[in-house]
Parts: C-alpha cells; sequence; structure tokens
C-alpha cells in the first residue's frame, strides 16, 4: 500500500454511545481521501460493526478499553485496525460465519458479514483472554483521479 | 432515534429518524413491539426514510419486527429505505423476506 500520508489512534471506553463516535470519526479522517459518499458510508458501516463487537462480545457485561487506528495511504488505501483486550473469539473462523452470535436477539450475526461486503481486505486476530484486533482495508476512488 | 406512529384503517405506519446502530437498535426495538402489540395491525409500514445511518443492528430490527407481525398475521412492508440501508439489508438478504421500496 506504499508509503502512509496521515494516520490517527484514539482510545475510548467500551460504552455503547461512543460507536457514533467511533464511525463519525474515521469517516471524517478517511474524507481527506476524497472518497465518494458511498465509499464513506462503507468506511462508517463496517467501523461501526468492529466497534460494536468489542462492546458486544470482547467485553460483554464489563467496561474496558477500544483503540482505533486509522491510516490513509499514498495509493488511496483507507486502513482501519480496531482493537479490544476483552475475552477474544475461542474459534475465529465459526464467529465469521453469517447467522453467527453469541449475543442476544438484538443481534443479528451479521457484524462480519457487513464487513467483509463493505471493505476489500478484512483480517481478524484473536487469543481468547487476550483480546481481539480487526484490520481492515479499502481501496478508495479518489474523485479528483476522474 | 427517534419512532413515531401514525394510525389508517388497520395500517400502522412506523418511521425511524436518526441513526441505527447498536445503541439505539432496543430501545427501537421494544418501541415497535409496543405499538404492534397495542394496535395489532392488518398491516405495518416500516419507514426509514429519515435513517441517517444504520448497521447490522438494523436487521435484528426488521427481523424481529418481521417476526411479531407474523405472529398476528400482518404484513410487512419497507417505505423510504435510503442507499445505505438498502446495502446493509441486501448484504443479510433481508430483501429475500421483506418488500423493501
Amino acid at each position: 500500500m506504499k508509503n502512509i500520508i496521515n494516520e490517527f489512534t484514539v482510545r475510548f471506553p467500551s460504552r455503547s454511545a461512543n460507536e457514533s463516535f467511533a464511525r463519525s470519526a474515521a469517516a471524517a479522517f478517511v474524507a481527506q481521501l476524497d472518497p465518494t459518499v458511498e465509499e464513506l458510508y462503507d468506511i462508517k458501516t463496517a467501523v461501526s460493526e468492529a466497534v460494536t463487537n468489542c462492546i458486544v462480545h470482547g467485553y460483554r457485561d464489563t467496561l474496558g478499553s477500544i483503540s482505533m487506528t486509522v491510516r490513509l495511504y499514498e495509493n488511496g488505501t483507507a486502513e482501519i485496525i480496531v482493537r479490544d483486550r476483552g475475552c477474544g473469539i475461542d474459534d475465529v473462523k465459526l464467529a465469521r460465519e453469517p447467522m453467527f452470535t453469541t449475543g442476544g436477539a438484538d443481534r443479528s450475526g451479521m457484524g462480519f458479514t457487513i464487513m467483509e461486503s463493505f471493505m476489500d481486505k478484512l483480517s481478524v486476530r484473536s487469543v481468547a483472554g487476550w483480546g481481539t484486533t480487526v484490520k481492515m482495508s479499502k481501496r478508495l476512488t479518489r474523485r479528483e483521479a476522474k | 432515534m427517534t419512532v413515531n406512529h401514525s394510525l389508517s384503517d388497520g395500517l400502522v405506519r412506523i418511521e425511524l429518524q436518526g441513526e441505527l446502530g447498536h445503541h439505539e437498535a432496543i430501545t427501537a426495538m421494544q418501541r415497535i413491539n409496543e405499538i404492534i402489540e397495542v394496535h395489532l395491525p392488518r398491516r405495518v409500514q416500516l419507514d426509514l426514510a429519515g435513517l441517517s445511518f444504520m448497521d447490522s443492528s438494523g436487521i435484528a430490527v426488521v427481523m424481529r419486527t418481521l417476526r411479531g407481525c407474523r405472529d398476528i398475521g400482518a404484513a410487512l412492508s419497507l417505505q423510504g429505505t435510503p442507499q445505505q440501508a438498502r446495502r446493509v439489508l441486501s448484504a443479510a438478504g433481508v430483501d429475500k423476506v421483506v418488500d423493501i421500496k
């Protein structure tokens, strides 16, 4: 992805009120790459899923810290890393299956499916008891280049 | 997130406005269920035109509403669905079980 042209990291508690902040912050930063409105919504949606997973699953019934890093690359790629130090995922392959959830009736089990659909690349690293890191990236159209 | 509703001749129209993520989903679900249980409509229109954002939490809200409608024999349709919400719902295949407009 060549050189990083800008990046930021933010850390916040796993309160659901911070989901809106996280997706808005990521989208506002990525806007520097002049993406389309649809691409910005894709980023917002994927970030919302990743952060919600930390809150609902990583820190279920507890309050912990979530970190989010957004990197912008010279070639117009946005990379987002969302990390928690929560309970981790026993079986990442199973967790990425559509409709799988360990959450309640208010969860759809489609979080990873949405992240995969809306981003170009998604990787999930998790160690039970140590936490989960989701890294995802998307190459943006860059309207100015048209 | 606000949830408003109106009634006319067996139809309940429920308008969702604002952002619909995990933080707002439980309140929205509870409010929608209350409206359906109180009015026992024949048809339910979920109007999403006022949604500025929706993630997969919205899928759970729609599917829970569908279940509530089926329990009382009511038909469910979605109206005014913004493009972003439509893409989320389609990625989950919700468009195969609910009429989305």
